[in-house]
């Protein structure tokens, strides 16, 4: 034994003896985890949380949140004896005085992008998988959870500055809490302390953002990750894979390496962003006075569908009883997101009830062997991007030398026709694709090489493919849809009949798919 | 020289000689300003609006009618004045290429001499605003940067997006970059209200205020991208998509780099 290792014994022997890690730690640091790219586009969020932490902090130092008016006589010109906010004024300060300031700013900026891109790429890994079928519903709904946490903590963010821009998204976001019925006005006076802007917004949300929300996000990612520990993750289908076992590598040494070095690659391409891509320059946006507003006012990238949304609808609004209902503001702001988000955060219940699977899964699908979900996750996609398209309708215009209201139409009618169009497509790529893989299995691979036969015929030769192969392309279940029958033994209509005619159809609709090849084709294939 | 040397100490003669020379350096400003833009004689005048109505014949009249009275596809030109023609021709909006929505800055079809022949002609038919001089248009000197960037945020943001970069209005016009524009032609903009653009009546905004707006415009263009490349200054939409390309580009690519199997 060397001294080294003598001493490093020592040390962890005091350690067993007064915390009995050593059985823990044992057991966990040898947990294996699967190793496949998509299972690292979680990490991406969490690493961005820790940046926005972080560099967070640091903002906090000098930022200050009060809507309390000064005059700047700080050190850019153009806004010099103006007056404005002590946030907006701070934020300046941060942005110019500050060493190191304007960096952290972008820097922070920068990492809650990608932190809501991450999310969002996580979110399509797990959804288009199944990785969110049981025992993993309650994971699916916190990481729903996250998601419409971060587009909060992201709009509040995006607000404290009080530059032009934050105090024209105030002003929407008190517009649509204005929408809601009978409660609207009340609400948003509560919020706002009286009539807009007033002064007590910005310190409030400012409480929020630093405080409140990344509270609950460390909660929700501790669970989120606790979770995924006890569950163990979940892995691709393979050889020697199965819903018994994980197959992989132990988190110590490869994956404490692989994550370590990763975190500091995405502190690298953020701090990379923040230092050659000016991000939010809210010195060129001006303070915020309620009677000014520029051309091309966006939110950020996580709420331009919501945006998007509200450009596109018509303008509807009913007087009754006294009362002004919008409903231009109220479907798209609150209806629209409302239903998606809940049926989003539903879907593990929704499937299973439609397939009347109850069984553990821990082997993910391949997307285009659950048709039906993979078209409807592409439909849903389609669905934001052509409302985020509008969102940016204004900057699509004048760069490509388009009408506003082309694109604006456009969107109105791509929004009723291409998700369903898309539905419709992906369904059917998933299935040829299943009828290719039947080929393949049953045919071999082309090989490109033409043999001329005896008789003149020309013939590509086939190479059998790898048993791994076939095996990965033949291990999915193929199960049969729900048999409901409307009536009894006795011919007595069921209760629930109408219900349960929906759930078979659902059921038949998700059932879909190209016979997949069995050992007895196999079989009669050798015999040729 | 004598009796003239006995007072050169005296307390007055410091003062005397500051008015002196002030006097003096004004006196050559102004004869030296005034050589630069000479009010010419009333024979040239004529000449310079007999061959504006000449160039005008030629290349207006088509559209905006034999006496400037306009037709069906183009406005009379009766009292819109010499800076509206300014503005429309010598940024080579007028004449337009082909009857889009909106004419489009492009290179001039006619040099200086004859821009101001056109807008010779045009003044004659009525009186309408005049091209603003040199000496109105000293920006840097009578302006303010500070107050033209809370003007240009009140009055021009909203179409010219908050840093002059232009933005979409209805029915594919549009409001146009005010970038890299003549000072000449910002202040003939703000006066004549050229396309969808409003009037900004030297009531509304004063003459002191258009060069403020003209100094922030200025100080706006020469600005250094003080964060790193500026995309566009356009707002978040940029910012978003450099996001979902290059950001995540290079962390999902990084990804599939640390979950291959060394070979």
């Amino acid at each position: 034994m060397t001294a080294r290792e003598r001493i490093a014994g020592s040390v962890a022997n005091y350690v067993d003896e007064r915390t009995g890690a050593a059985a823990w730690m044992k057991k966990n640091l040898n947990k294996v985890f699967p190793d496949h790219w998509s299972f690292l586009l979680g990490e991406i969020a969490l690493y961005s949380f820790v940046i926005l932490l972080l560099s967070g902090t640091f903002l906090t130092f000098w930022f200050d949140p009060s809507q309390r008016e000064v005059i700047y006589d700080g050190g850019y010109q153009p806004l010099s004896g103006l007056k404005m906010s002590a946030a907006y004024a701070s934020t300046l300060h941060i942005s110019f005085e500050v060493r190191g300031g304007l960096l952290m700013r972008q820097i922070h900026h920068w990492a809650a992008l990608i932190f809501m891109a991450a999310i969002v790429v996580h979110l399509m890994r797990v959804y288009f998988t199944g990785a969110f079928r049981k025992p993993r519903e309650f994971n699916w709904i916190i990481g729903v959870g996250l998601l419409t946490l971060g587009i909060v903590e992201g709009f509040l963010g995006y607000s404290l500055p009080d530059d032009l821009l934050s105090g024209t998204g105030i002003r929407i976001a008190e517009a649509i809490i204005q929408a809601l019925p009978l409660v609207g006005s009340y609400l948003a006076f509560f919020a706002f302390g009286g009539a807009f802007p007033g002064e007590a917004f910005i310190p409030r949300i400012y409480t929020v953002h630093v405080l409140l929300l990344p509270g609950a996000f460390l909660a929700l990612i501790t669970v989120h990750l606790m979770l995924v520990w006890y569950q163990k993750h979940t892995q691709y289908p393979g050889p020697g894979r199965t819903e018994k076992n994980v197959v992989g590598y132990p988190l110590l040494p490869v994956y404490m390496a692989k994550a370590g070095g990763f975190f500091f690659i995405v502190f690298g391409v953020t701090a990379f962003l923040g230092a050659v891509a000016s991000i939010n320059p809210i010195w060129l946006y001006g303070p915020y006075t309620p009677g000014q507003i520029s051309a091309g006012s966006q939110p950020d990238w996580y709420m331009g569908w919501l945006d998007g949304l509200v450009r596109m609808a018509p303008p509807l609004e009913t007087h009754a009883f006294g009362h002004t209902i919008s409903w231009n503001i109220l479907i798209p702001g609150l209806i629209v997101p409302g239903i998606l988000f809940t049926g989003m955060a539903l879907y593990p219940f929704i499937e299973s009830w439609m397939t009347g699977d109850k069984r553990e899964h821990h082997l993910l699908d391949r997307p285009r062997n659950a048709p039906n979900r993979t078209a409807l996750g592409v439909m849903s996609l389609t669905f934001m991007l052509v409302a985020l398209i509008n969102g940016g309708n204004d900057i699509i215009a004048t760069t490509f030398h388009l009408t506003i209201n082309q694109i604006m139409w456009f969107s109105r009618i791509a929004i009723f026709v291409l998700p369903p169009l898309s539905f419709v497509i992906t369904k059917r790529l998933c299935l040829s694709l299943q009828r290719a893989d039947r080929d393949l299995v049953l045919h071999g691979r082309e090989t490109g090489r033409l043999v001329m036969m005896p008789h003149g015929e020309f013939v590509e030769v086939h190479e059998p493919i790898s048993p791994e192969k076939a095996w990965l392309l033949t291990q999915h279940e193929q199960n049969p849809a729900l048999a409901l029958d409307e009536n009894d033994s006795r011919g007595v209509r069921r209760p629930g009949a109408l219900k349960n005619k929906l759930r078979a159809r659902l059921s038949k609709a998700h059932a879909v798919a190209v016979p997949k090849v069995t050992a007895e084709d196999l079989k009669e294939i050798e015999h040729h | 020289m004598k009796r003239l040397s006995r007072f050169r100490r005296h307390r007055a003669v410091a003062p005397l000689l500051l008015v002196l020379a002030l006097f003096s350096i004004g006196t050559t400003f102004s004869v030296a300003g005034a050589a630069t833009s000479t009010p010419i004689s009333a024979a040239e005048k004529s000449a310079l609006i007999d061959e504006g109505k000449q160039l005008f014949l030629k290349g207006c009249s088509s559209c905006h009618g034999l006496n400037a009275e306009g037709g069906g596809i183009a406005p009379s030109l009766i009292g819109v004045g010499a800076a509206s023609v300014d503005f429309q021709v010598a940024t080579g909006r007028m004449p337009m290429a082909d009857m889009s929505t909106q004419a489009m800055r492009k290179k001039p079809v006619y040099n200086e001499k004859q821009v101001e022949a056109l807008a010779a002609y045009v003044a004659s038919l009525a009186p309408g605003p005049e091209v603003p001089g040199e000496s109105q248009l000293n920006y840097e000197r009578d302006g303010s940067a500070a107050q033209g960037g809370e003007l240009f945020r009140t009055n021009c943001a909203m179409c010219h997006n908050f840093a002059g970069q232009g933005g979409a209005l209805t029915q594919g016009k549009y409001a146009p970059s005010v970038m890299g524009v003549e000072p000449r032609h910002i202040y003939e903009a703000m006066i004549t209200g050229p396309q969808s653009m409003p009037v900004f009546s030297d009531k509304t905004i004063t003459p002191a205020e258009k060069l403020s707006i003209i100094k922030w415009i200025k100080a706006a263009e020469a600005e250094p991208q003080l964060g790193g490349a500026a995309l566009g200054r356009v707002g978040p939409v940029t910012e978003g998509l450099l996001v979902w390309t290059l950001g995540l580009g290079l962390l999902v690519g990084v990804a599939v780099w640390l979950a291959m199997k060394a070979r």
